[in-house]
């Protein structure tokens, strides 16, 4: 008997609760999203925000001090030094490189994931396989591919049959070390968007009697754009962001975050640093927009 | 003639003409389970053949195998005299209706209808006449520049239709493509369906479970059970002379008398079986004209349909049997009063039917 009395004093607690919140949905919906609108607003709009206000100020030149004073100054200085172009459009070219490095290796593999391998024991091992480079350190794999692509290293020895020596570190090697870490971004989203896929629009494309080619081009890709989408915003936006890939396998390459960290650290120059920062947003701003005028997302 | 120098010839062309679809010793193993097993059909130009079974019998898979998603383990599956076993799905004359309609949702009404010809590189303003005849085949003029999420599941169904037709192929297959309608409007589908093939006099086939379906639609059904065909014929025969005991539970309700029920009531051996509607329900002792058949019992359920009231009566000799009644003169509590009470069933002996389990073999006379 007491056992039962003071199982059921506690539920009747919880019930009313639940009974209440029921009755109240405004007051559920609040519950609900109060702590990410928090987050949201407070940690991420509103940092963004103090970003923005803080690139328009300066600091003075000779004690090193905030000056609270709005200008255009810091954007004119990005827009009008050459250096600040130069390296904006090389990071512009990597990031894209890398976008579209990540999806010619992702489209076939995730394909192949989804609609080749039989078995979901397969499939999930096959996926755990592509997330694994994300389960070590940023920095050894960094190490590693530095490692790889320096003088005598492994990619070196691969080609010198060829009588050719490796790009050794640089551009080329940021390139493809970014393709390798975000490779996994890419991979995901468009096995989602496979999976999302449903095998009878396949068949009915076979039937109509479309060859396999014909059915990935006219089928297959318009119907996976939302995915690629989803996954080049990843690989484009974490390639903008980076410095350390760069700093590591780079050898005397800069990317603009580069510019950021910099200003940071060294100069100690915080609004110009802001103002830099916006650049990546800007960047991310116009492929959105740009996506959504093709009409690409409207199929869905 | 044509046909025998063609046989020597090879072993390919060797199917008599007028054959649209020639199934032979068809079999698919799907790791270590038989779905299909053994299966021989012939389907003739122009018929409209059911394919009818529970899911699992593997009705669906024969249709695929036919459409070449599904690679035979082993047989051969011909169309129109043409061995196409090894040929893939965009190889072959025939067209497939979907079960989900896989409508393509990033393209128009329109788009979806001239996909096939878009593939084969039929000229375009001949692509656009033919998809609005179809569209107006199957009332849906005017809905071309529509996306498919903008339709009714009934419409959607029609473009399926319309997109398959389109193309003029030797045989249209379809994979229970009015499961997804409510019954009114599968009902009104059925009756389309039937006019749209008589109209095109293409080759239909069609699979579905529901028997109702398959008895109004169909020249002939097959009956498929456990990966095999039990009885292949026109409607009225798989109804009225079912071949198996499968066959009679699965078409109709099954209705059997067996073992000591049917030595006392039919004064024979074997598993017979009446249709409920061919079973009239009288009061007890009531009229015993000379060559009718009854057997006597307790109503133990009375189910009221509307139309009809199905009653289901425990026999004294052992067994039950469903009887369906019209409702002419009665109501839902005039029938509803029959529940416990002791009726006569009485029936023409020639509605009775042995149904043979693939045991005995006896002809009907045998145990008498």
């Amino acid at each position: 008997m007491t056992e039962t009395s003071t199982g059921g004093k506690g539920a009747p607690a919880t019930r009313r609760l639940s009974a209440f919140l029921y009755r109240h949905d405004r007051l559920r919906l609040a519950g609900l999203l109060t702590p990410p609108i928090l987050w949201l607003v407070v940690l991420y709009i509103g940092s963004l925000g103090v970003m923005l206000v803080s690139s328009l100020w300066g600091v003075d030149s000779f004690t090193g001090s905030l000056v609270k004073k709005v200008s255009w100054s810091n954007y004119h200085t990005l827009f009008t030094e050459p250096v600040y172009r130069t390296v904006a459009l090389r990071t512009l070219g990597i990031a894209i490189s890398v976008t579209l490095i990540d999806l010619v290796l992702a489209l076939p593999l995730a394909f192949f994931i989804s609609k080749v391998v039989q078995g979901r024991r397969w499939r999930y091992a096959l996926l755990i396989m592509v997330t694994m480079p994300l389960w070590a350190s940023y920095l050894v794999k960094g190490y590693a591919w530095r490692i790889m692509f320096d003088k005598g290293g492994v990619i070196d020895w691969m080609f010198a049959p060829l009588g050719l020596h490796g790009p050794g570190l640089g551009l080329t090697a940021t390139v493809v070390a970014l393709a390798y870490l975000w490779l996994p971004y890419m991979v995901l989203p468009i096995y989602a968007g496979l999976e999302r896929l449903p095998e009878s629009l396949l068949e009915a494309s076979a039937d109509l009697g479309a060859s396999p080619l014909r059915t990935l081009r006219s089928v297959v890709f318009p119907l996976l754009v939302p995915s690629v989408v989803a996954g080049s915003i990843f690989t484009f936006s974490l390639t903008l962001g980076d410095y350390i890939m760069v700093k590591i396998v780079g050898g005397t390459t800069q990317m603009f975050a580069n510019i950021v960290y910099d200003n940071v650290g060294v100069a100690g120059n915080l609004p110009f640093a802001a103002a830099a920062a916006v650049f990546p947003i800007v960047v991310i701003l116009g492929y959105l927009l740009a996506v959504r005028r093709s009409g690409a997302l409207e199929n869905l | 003639m044509a046909h025998a120098a063609s046989q020597v010839a090879s072993d390919v062309e060797g199917s008599p003409r007028g054959a649209a679809i020639r199934l032979r010793g068809l079999r698919k193993e799907f790791g270590s389970v038989v779905a299909v097993d053994l299966v021989d059909l012939d389907v003739e130009d122009g018929e409209f053949l059911t394919m009818l079974g529970p899911s699992g019998s593997g009705k669906t898979t024969v249709l695929r195998m036919i459409a070449g998603f599904v690679i035979p383990t082993a047989g051969r599956v011909e169309l129109g005299g043409v061995d196409v076993t090894a040929r893939p799905p965009f190889d072959r004359d025939v067209n497939t209706v979907f079960q989900d309609y896989a409508l393509f949702p990033h393209m128009s009404v329109q788009e979806n209808v001239e996909y096939g010809m878009r593939v084969r590189n039929v000229e375009r303003g001949q692509r656009r006449r033919r998809a609005v005849e179809a569209l107006d085949s199957v009332q849906l003029g005017g809905y071309g520049a529509r996306r498919p999420s903008e339709l009714s599941g009934g419409q959607r169904q029609r473009v399926a239709l319309a997109r398959a037709l389109v193309n003029r192929p030797k045989v249209l297959l379809l994979d229970e493509p009015l499961g997804a309608l409510d019954l009114k409007l599968r009902e009104q589908m059925q009756v389309e369906l039937k006019g749209i093939q008589r109209q095109v006099g293409i080759t239909f086939v069609f699979v579905t479970h529901d028997q109702q379906e398959a008895l109004t639609m169909s020249d002939r059904i097959a009956v498929f059970h456990d990966g095999r065909i039990e009885q292949v014929g026109p409607p009225a025969e798989v109804y009225e002379r079912p071949a198996t005991e499968f066959v009679a539970g699965f078409v109709g309700t099954s209705n059997l008398l067996r073992g000591a029920a049917a030595r006392t009531v039919l004064g024979r051996d074997g598993i017979w079986s009446v249709r409920p509607e061919k079973i009239r329900v009288l009061d007890p002792g009531g009229v015993a004209e000379t060559g009718l058949r009854f057997a006597d019992g307790v109503v133990r359920e009375v189910v009221y349909v509307g139309d009809v009231t199905r009653f289901v009566v425990e026999l004294d000799a052992g067994g039950e049997l469903v009887a369906l009644q019209q409702n002419l003169h009665t109501s839902s509590s005039d029938v509803l009063a029959f529940r416990g009470r002791a009726v006569r069933l009485v029936w023409r002996p020639e509605h009775e039917f042995e149904v043979g389990a693939g045991t005995a073999g006896s002809p009907p006379a045998g145990g008498a």
